[in-house]
């Protein structure tokens, strides 16, 4: 998995308007998937590849489960 | 830039790595004064006109202008002024994000990111309502306790106990409480935490029904959330597992659709169905607070959360946007007759003390302490991060208070105290309503009488946002739907009205059932584990032990369901008498984490500091125990819960019927509520009293000892560098540049850079 910058400035076709316009959207997809964290298994698979890289990789289903099952034994809070 | 670089720090944990920490000294260039300076002007004049200026329209942008700019003011002086004396951060230190990064709740995370992630935690429905209440106050006082009250108060709690949560590898409060302040405060602390949480969750869900109690079209959009999660969840667990935004914009878009049927449905056949009262709803959501809490998360729980989170973000920055646009003028003085009196409509009691327990979210929210505490630590890459995030997110809920303040201000008076009396004053039809607020006497802001209204208007306000009758709509829920329909008129005129007022009570709804679920599901949570410690019940710490599961569950909903059962059937109004509790139970909450904060600062021999947390602390205290003395000792049957309860005891007793009551056994319901409501006043106040006491003891202890050892834990070197604030400086740039250079990421958080 290799890390992306979040908008990619510096990219061929940065400078046109298109290109410009992606990295924008970009940007916001990486923001909003983090701030979601729907790109939680993205990162646990990256997490996993460099500092345990023995360890086996779960499937994308296997770690949703587990990280639901995580959020059952551990219920985070929402504010009022 | 090369000379400036001269007295910065670059401090390094391992000679052959890149550096992990850049400390730059406290100066400010003069660019930066004069840009300072200009904010504080603009600010200083945005304040004159809301404040000294007023006259006959003062425009809501003012109020924009006088917010941020002091935000801007108070996060560069004041922040780093708490990060330099107290705090004191050391980037060189792990934070438990690193030193327990395990790629799941352990993740270092991109500050942007986590700054998003730790607001969308903590903003939700409470800043909206609080204001839109305390606006029969007037807009001046309400805004200067939000935007002043944040930056003294709110903001440092919210800072203070999430720098002491990281460092004590992200324990929560009520572990903090226990370890700092021994047996007793601790216990006492937690105690108070878990009945407080039943409070505010029974408060939230009186709101709700507020906003949807005989409106076909309110109760059928948000009963269409239930199904919609449950097909989100499925989607998500069977279909495309993880695709989490894919899902939540087909979630949204349902969502939208829901609000749009709504008004076909309650101009069809099904109206009466929809049509609930509001004990019938007040059992659907005692209900749905059960099932949510016993069904599996991925279910229900999940996906309700993405979709509140989405809703969330994008109706905070469409009023904000709407507000610009609209720019409306305000309507209601800067300071109204009710500032002095306690004839109040929507909540009863003079300006001081209960403004400010009114206005809680937004100022100062003890309920915060709880997500800075636990969640965020275990994000967070650096500690000296804890200023934006902390600090940061708490000035961005406080300008969500300013605007829910604006949209309540900007709409007719007339149509406000209508929508926020209850029923028992304004008889709930227009003609009765328009007599009742006629008679309020009420005046322009420039001082002038308002003409009589015409009932018919407050009747075709209503048709207006769909509505059969806005009439004693108490809560702020539909306040600030309908203040938001009238901002919103600028995107969509008229027409599209009915479809924004219902669209803001689905996003306030939304809100608040996801705070009643997670809230039940916590609170059965700490519920099961106090219990756990009681010798012979160890197996409910089990958290699999379904049987405890269900026990538990069962417990903490009959807890807030009674207190809710209780609010919608009282002939006062739910609103009226409970809202009060709901602020005291808050800031009580706020008491509790800043007396352990400042028990820690003075442990650790920043006496001289202790101020910074010291001020709210008192503050708070004075203004809580006060009004806590005031509901229970009070001989004025408004204010004081039993003296009210006296009252009706009396005539009861003499066989009379005394209003609001319209029967005998409204007669016993204000006798029995009144009990409830007093008894809970006295256990939060003797619960935080004993939580100062035992602080006080301590700190008494650490200051004759010359200090004392906390519960912080040992340094462990960091190895990953990341900025501090949202813009890196050009320090920081450069040690960036050396990380790349040397071919290494300066913080690993996957596809987070």
């Amino acid at each position: 998995m290799t890390a992306q910058a979040p908008a990619g400035a510096s990219g061929p076709g940065a400078d046109t308007t298109r290109g410009r316009a992606g990295s924008a959207l970009r940007a916001i997809r990486w923001y909003w998937s983090g701030v979601t964290g729907a790109d939680a298994y993205e990162r646990y698979v990256a997490h996993l590849r460099r500092a345990r890289p023995a360890c086996a990789v779960p499937t994308k289903k296997e770690f949703w489960r587990e990280k639901y099952a995580d959020q059952e034994r551990n219920p985070t809070q929402r504010c009022c | 830039m090369r000379t400036e670089l001269h007295s910065v720090d670059v401090q390094r944990t391992d000679p052959d790595r890149p550096p992990v920490a850049v400390v730059e000294p406290d100066v400010i260039t003069g660019r930066q004064k004069a840009i300072f300076a200009g904010i504080g002007l603009i600010g200083a004049i945005a304040w004159a006109m809301i404040a000294i200026v007023r006259g006959e329209s003062v425009n809501a942008v003012w109020f924009v202008l006088a917010a941020l700019c002091t935000y801007v003011i108070a996060f560069r002086f004041y922040a780093r002024l708490i990060e330099y004396k107290v705090l004191k951060p050391r980037d060189t230190r792990m934070t438990p994000a690193e030193e327990f990064a395990n790629g799941k709740d352990f993740m270092p995370t991109d500050r942007r990111i986590l700054y998003g992630h730790h607001f969308a935690a903590v903003a939700g429905a409470g800043p909206l309502v609080g204001p839109v209440l305390a606006a029969q106050m007037g807009y001046l006082p309400g805004t200067m306790w939000i935007i002043i009250g944040v930056v003294f108060a709110g903001a440092v709690q919210d800072y203070m106990v999430l720098h002491m949560s990281i460092r004590r590898r992200g324990r929560s409060l009520g572990q903090m409480a226990r370890d700092e302040l021994g047996l007793v405060g601790g216990t006492a602390a937690i105690i108070g935490v878990l009945t407080i949480m039943l409070i505010l969750i029974a408060v939230l869900g009186i709101v709700v029904i507020g906003a949807l109690a005989e409106s076909p079209w309110g109760v059928f959009s948000i009963a269409m959330t239930i199904p919609i999660a449950l097909f989100m969840g499925v989607y998500l667990r069977f279909l495309r597992p993880g695709a989490v935004n894919e899902v939540s914009l087909i979630g949204v878009v349902l969502l939208l659709i829901a609000i749009i049927a709504g008004r076909w449905v309650a101009e069809s056949s099904w109206a009466d169905t929809f049509t609930l009262t509001p004990v019938q709803l007040a059992w659907a959501l005692i209900l749905y607070g059960f099932a949510a809490s016993v069904l599996p998360v991925w279910l229900l729980l999940a996906p309700r959360d993405y979709l509140s989170t989405f809703m969330k973000v994008g109706t905070i920055a469409l009023l904000a946007l709407g507000i610009l646009v609209a720019r409306p003028v305000v309507q209601m003085p800067a300071v109204t007759s009710f500032a002095h009196s306690d004839k109040g409509p929507s909540f009863a009691g003079a300006l001081f003390p209960f403004l400010f327990i009114t206005i809680a979210c937004g100022a100062l929210s003890g309920f915060h302490a709880l997500i800075s505490s636990g969640t965020t630590p275990k994000l967070i890459e650096k500690e000296s991060q804890a200023r934006m995030i902390g600090y940061g997110s708490m000035l961005t809920e406080s300008f969500v208070a300013v605007m829910a303040m604006v949209a309540a201000v900007s709409i007719d008076q007339h149509i406000y105290f209508a929508m926020n009396a209850p029923k028992a004053l304004t008889g709930g039809t227009p003609e009765t309503a328009a007599a009742y607020v006629d008679s309020l006497a009420l005046v322009s802001p420039g001082g002038a009488a308002l003409p009589p209204i015409d009932p018919a208007l407050l009747q075709s306000a209503a048709e207006g946002v769909g509505e059969a009758s806005i009439v004693s709509r108490t809560g702020g829920a539909p306040t600030l739907a309908f203040g938001m329909s009238e901002v919103m008129k600028s995107f969509g005129g008229d027409s599209l009205r009915s479809f924004w007022y219902h669209f803001a009570v689905m996003f306030e709804a939304l809100f608040i059932l996801t705070t009643v679920d997670a809230g039940t599901r916590v609170a059965r949570f700490m519920f099961s584990d106090a219990i756990g410690n009681i010798p012979g019940m160890a197996k409910f710490k089990d958290p699999s032990w379904r049987v405890g599961a269900w026990v538990c569950s069962l417990i903490v909903v009959a807890g807030w369901g009674s207190i809710l059962v209780m609010g919608v059937k009282d002939p006062l109004g739910g609103i009226y008498t409970l809202f009060p509790l709901f602020g005291i139970a808050n800031q009580l909450l706020a008491a509790i984490a800043l007396t352990v904060v400042t028990t820690i600062v003075i442990k650790q021999g920043l006496l001289k500091w202790a101020w910074i947390p010291g001020l709210p602390l008192v503050w708070d205290l004075i203004v809580t125990l006060f009004a806590s003395w005031q509901k229970i000792f009070s001989d004025n049957p408004a204010i004081g819960y039993f003296a009210n309860h006296d009252k009706f005891v009396a005539a009861r007793d003499a066989g009379q019927v005394i209003a609001p009551a319209k029967s005998m056994a409204d007669m016993d319901k204000v006798v029995f509520n009144t009990t409830v409501q007093g008894g809970l006043s006295i256990i939060y106040a003797s619960l935080v009293v004993i939580v100062v006491l035992a602080a006080a003891v301590m700190c008494a202890k650490a200051i004759r000892a010359g200090g004392l050892p906390t519960s912080e834990a040992p340094d462990v070197p960091s190895q990953i560098f990341a900025p501090r604030s949202f813009v890196a400086t050009d320090a920081e740039k450069q040690v960036l540049a050396e990380w790349r250079e040397a071919g290494l990421d300066p913080s690993p958080q996957g596809v987070h850079r």
